[in-house]
């Protein structure tokens, strides 16, 4: 998926599509979205959904891997605090966005690009809300293309620019 | 003669090389102090440009493979670096990423938020010590008095060395210990060598041998992040405990905690274990997880104590991060 969308940057459609990698918790945000999709709302088709079992489970490695390798935005969703299944994951959760979206500040990723939300299992309107106003941010703010080329598992030499 | 030359042949021929540092790696080699002559005794020292008089047609005239081993500190960022570790790589069965900034980037590699064109803004225009009337910036080609001179060039983004070159062991630390250099040396000698691609330091967190260690709690709670000069260090209880910003818990052990047992926090220049892709993700992972609110505000509050977030989690691994560089030219950041 991500190496589609590497691909699609590489010759550029006419319009920009965002690729967008959400990582929802299992028993608050991926509800929301699968009541989304059973009540038959729209939004807007650019998310890329990684189920996990709490947002407390997104390591800040997720997020700079999802940017390293073509992702335009990041979304994390999860329980509203307090209502986290495993009472305080989602508040761990908050804690890293702040601090993270801080290095990502400093390393020329725009704010818009990364975001977090609270939707619960019923709130499947507010989730087509957040995906659709963060899809536009990210359109408006155009491709998010990583400075250098990911780095492979087994890490090759670089071909560099030195010389320029 | 002819035996000493003899003896001097059959000794395994060894390089040390100088990129992006500060010097300090060299330093450490020469702590060494008495076990440097065990490492003399054993080793044919080649090239060493720091301490011996070797020039690099020297190292060019040298068989391909014919060297055991090339120790490289410091990171890659001039062309001249990028050539020098292309050709020892030629040259050597074996080459050591010697040090943070070769192992990671290192503080050199905190360059990545800037590029070449903004650091010769800065260092040749705009600094308040710089007298540069005529605005001259470094020229990778020069005519004077009908000749050419050149320099080597720079590069926008400081690379790591196996970012430009195959690796094949790593001496973590700013600067690596002696005890450690000793280390590999014995096993390079002994040709006992652990799997490629290893850090030849142990594959544990510093947390594990630090001598703080049982006055960590087991539930810290931060809500507020110290600077060192802002309070009197206990010279007993866990740096963290304390609301110190130390790294030990993400970092590689091998230093013996010698930072805190200087009472100085952990600023993690030994790196990651090998499980962790990005020091400074991890980091910030377990860092940010202790803050001791739940309030949003107050989290945000809390956490702004830590005034520059990528020079201190990423403060020796920059270049082998995730992302690797700051993107220049983002629209609002």
């Amino acid at each position: 998926m991500l190496n589609r969308n590497l691909q699609a940057l590489e010759n550029p459609p006419t319009e920009f599509e965002p690729l967008i990698v959400a990582f929802f918790c299992n028993w608050c945000t991926y509800l929301a979205a699968d009541l989304a999709g059973t009540s038959r709302m729209k939004y807007a088709p650019n998310v890329r959904v990684v189920r996990l079992m709490c947002s407390g489970r997104v390591d800040p490695q997720f997020v700079l891997h999802a940017f390293a390798n073509g992702a335009d935005g990041v979304l994390i969703g999860g329980c509203h605090p307090g209502d986290c299944h495993y009472q305080e994951g989602n508040y761990k959760t908050l804690r890293r966005f702040h601090l993270l979206k801080r290095v990502l500040k400093q390393m020329g990723v725009e704010e818009e690009r990364f975001r977090l939300e609270w939707i619960s299992a019923a709130e499947a309107d507010r989730l087509r809300t957040a995906v659709n106003d963060m899809v536009a941010k990210v359109r408006a703010l155009g491709p998010w293309r990583a400075p250098v080329s990911p780095i492979p598992e087994q890490r090759k030499p670089v071909a560099e620019e030195v010389a320029a | 003669m002819t035996n000493t030359a003899t003896t001097a042949a059959e000794k395994p021929r060894v390089a040390f090389y100088w990129c992006a540092g500060c010097g300090g790696c060299e330093e450490a080699v020469v702590d060494l102090a008495e076990q440097i002559l065990d490492v003399v005794a054993a080793v044919d020292i080649v090239f060493w440009p720091v301490a011996l008089d070797f020039k690099r047609p020297g190292v060019e005239a040298m068989a391909d493979g014919s060297l055991a081993a090339a120790f490289i500190n410091g990171a890659i960022r001039t062309s001249e670096q990028l050539e020098m570790a292309r050709l020892l790589r030629t040259k050597s069965r074996v080459v050591v990423a010697f040090g943070a900034c070769a192992q990671l980037g290192g503080i050199p590699g905190l360059a990545n938020l800037w590029d070449r064109n903004s650091i010769f803004q800065t260092v040749y225009r705009e600094a308040p010590s710089t007298a540069n009337p005529d605005g001259v910036t470094p020229q990778t080609s020069q005519p004077v008095d009908g000749e050419t001179l050149e320099l080597p060039s720079f590069a926008d983004t400081v690379r790591a060395l196996d970012q430009v070159i195959e690796v094949d062991y790593y001496l973590p630390g700013c600067p690596p210990t002696a005890k450690l250099i000793g280390e590999a040396v014995h096993a390079l000698l002994s040709g006992n060598l652990p799997p490629r691609g290893t850090v030849l330091a142990p594959d544990r967190a510093l947390c594990e041998e630090c001598p703080r260690k049982d006055s960590k709690p087991q539930d810290l709670a931060l809500n507020a992040f110290k600077r060192p000069h802002e309070l009197i260090l206990d010279r007993q209880t866990c740096l963290l405990a304390q609301g110190v910003l130390c790294l030990g818990p993400a970092t590689r052990a091998g230093c013996e905690a010698r930072c805190v047992q200087g009472n100085m926090p952990c600023s993690g220049c030994f790196g990651p274990t090998s499980r962790v892709k990005d020091f400074g993700g991890k980091a910030l992972s377990g860092i940010a997880s202790l803050v001791g609110s739940t309030d949003e505000q107050e989290i945000i509050r809390i956490l702004d104590q830590i005034p520059d977030p990528v020079g201190t989690l990423y403060r020796y691994s920059l270049p082998s991060s995730l992302l690797q560089r700051r993107r220049i030219g983002a629209k609002s950041a």
